[in-house]
């Protein structure tokens, strides 16, 4: 079973946007600094007014590796999973589908796609892009 | 920055050690208990006379079960750190504060774990998923995408270092080569007899690209021990004091608990370029200065962020200063010699302490001539800790 990532008063904005299939970031609603992970205030101006954008999905492969040992369900191998960077600026880890483990490079354009775990558990993954 | 009024003033009294394995068949109390009580010895003082402990928050053996164990006490003074084998270089560096204040008077830092046996590392387990608790949200940005293990999290800043300066494996590769030349040589390592060939490094399986198994530390049931105490009560003590000249711990902007991926650049280590400055100011040397260092090395990558981070080559360079033997014995910086943590045994760094005594005192196995001053480093990719320590 997929472990469970931990749902605070911080980042809860983050896991229900994935199940309406949306990617969001967490904004500064006083400097509109852009952060991910999301913390309790904002990191620039110290505001504690937060709010949240929707990301456009596109970006690029920032790093990556190629998860072989040990194997653990429920994932297949080998697993891809990337560093991306959004076209915002901001990165985040996600798997990579649709590609090859051979044919991984930094400095690809990727685009968000979105898993349905179960009721409670959307994932967010990314695909190839055209650049 | 301001000279640390502890630096100095304190000394590692004696070391203990249990053997290293991959199943101890005993308790991880009772592999504690032989290694401080072992460490007493060394020093020439008795449970009686130790008034503290340190010790890492991952380590399951509270310190009023050892003390209760070994007889030892009234405790005034009981400190842990956080942040896995970050803690090594730190819990010594606890013991320093405590005693040179006058805290308490001899201080035992201690690492013990069936870690191997009982509770590996390298499963993919992480504590509690799902809880609302702010280590279960920081597990949770990683752990549903199946980036579960530490190898996979170094492996992600490693991936970019060889992008970013040009590197190939075979720099891991060198570092892996020289851990086990040492190790080979060394009776108390689990990979004694066994050195390897960088081609044979390279043939190694894939763990998570691009680390190879022989990029990856041991996982080990071990013990290991250090008493601390003030430097003039050392000296009437049964060893030659090993003093600790610098001890700094450091967590840089942007830290995070070994996915540091958000800053501008992820193939460096500035938590470790930051504890470097504050052992070069405490210390009053230059990296010119070391005859041999044990650096953390629980995957090999990390091992070349921290040559650069420390200035004994510039960044992006370590892939340059690895090869031709240079960080192996006879070479310009002998690099572990006890082997590391994958050739001797991964204790969480404390096993590196021990060696980095061994070598001040000059009883190391693979001895380095001359030796006055000795690096030793702690965990990386998480805050982290550093020494140095050197000759009275």
């Amino acid at each position: 079973m997929i472990a469970r990532p931990g749902i605070t008063h911080d980042n809860r904005f983050f896991w229900e946007g994935l199940r309406e299939r949306k990617l969001r970031i967490q904004r500064c609603s006083a400097c509109h600094q852009l952060q991910h992970p999301p913390a309790p205030m904002c990191t620039g101006c110290h505001s504690f007014e937060l709010g949240a954008i929707e990301a456009s999905g596109r970006g690029t492969i920032h790093s990556f590796v190629v998860a072989e040992h040990p194997r653990i369900p429920p994932f297949e191998y080998p697993n891809v999973i990337v560093l991306v960077e959004l076209e915002e600026g901001t990165r985040l880890v996600s798997r990579l589908r649709g590609v090859a483990p051979d044919d991984v490079a930094i400095g690809q354009p990727v685009m968000v796609d979105f898993e349905r775990v179960d009721d409670e558990l959307t994932l967010h993954c990314f695909r190839p892009a055209r650049s | 920055m301001a000279r640390a009024s502890f630096a100095g003033r304190a000394a590692i009294a004696g070391i203990g050690q249990t053997e290293f394995s991959k199943d101890s068949g005993r308790s991880e109390l009772r592999l504690a208990c032989e290694a401080v009580m072992a460490a007493l010895a060394d020093a020439g003082l008795t449970p009686e006379d130790v008034d503290g402990f340190a010790t890492f928050t991952m380590d399951d053996n509270p310190e009023i079960e050892v003390a209760r164990a070994i007889g030892a006490g009234p405790l005034r003074f009981f400190s842990r750190v956080h942040y896995g084998g970050g803690a090594a270089c730190a819990a010594v560096m606890q013991a320093a504060l405590a005693v040179a204040s006058g805290a308490a008077e001899v201080v035992v830092c201690y690492r013990a774990m069936n870690e191997r046996s009982v509770q590996r590392f390298g499963t993919g387990t992480i504590p509690r998923p799902g809880a609302a608790t702010t280590e279960s949200a920081h597990f949770g940005w990683y752990a549903p995408f199946g980036l579960l293990t530490p190898a996979a999290w170094v492996a992600m800043q490693a991936q970019r270092y060889l992008h970013d300066f040009g590197a190939t494996t075979e720099a891991f590769g060198h570092v892996s080569v020289a851990c086990r030349r040492h190790a080979a040589t060394n009776p108390a390592a689990w990979f004694h007899g066994r050195p390897i060939t960088l081609a044979e490094h390279q043939a190694s399986r894939w763990i998570v690209r691009p680390l190879r198994l022989l990029d990856c530390c041991q996982e080990s049931d071990g013990a290991v021990a250090v008493v601390v105490t003030a430097l003039e009560r050392a000296r009437d003590l049964r060893r030659p004091p090993v003093v600790i000249r610098a001890a700094a711990q450091g967590a840089s902007r942007d830290q995070h608990m070994m996915t540091s991926y958000y800053r501008d650049s992820i193939g460096e280590l500035p938590e470790m370029a930051f504890v470097a400055r504050q052992l070069y100011e405490q210390a009053g040397v230059r990296p010119h200065e070391f005859q041999t260092a044990v650096i953390y090395d629980h995957f090999t990558p990390f091992v070349l962020a921290q040559l650069e981070a420390f200035g004994f080559c510039g960044r992006g360079e370590a892939k340059d200063f690895v090869p031709g033997g240079r960080i192996e014995l006879g070479g310009a910086l002998p690099v572990n010699t006890h082997g590391g943590q994958l050739g001797e045994a991964y204790i969480h760094g404390m096993n590196g302490i021990a060696e980095a005594v061994r070598q001040v005192r000059g009883e190391a196995v693979n001895q380095v001539s001359r030796v006055q001053h000795v690096l030793v480093t702690a965990g990386t990719g998480v805050p982290t800790s550093a020494l140095v320590l050197g000759r009275d």
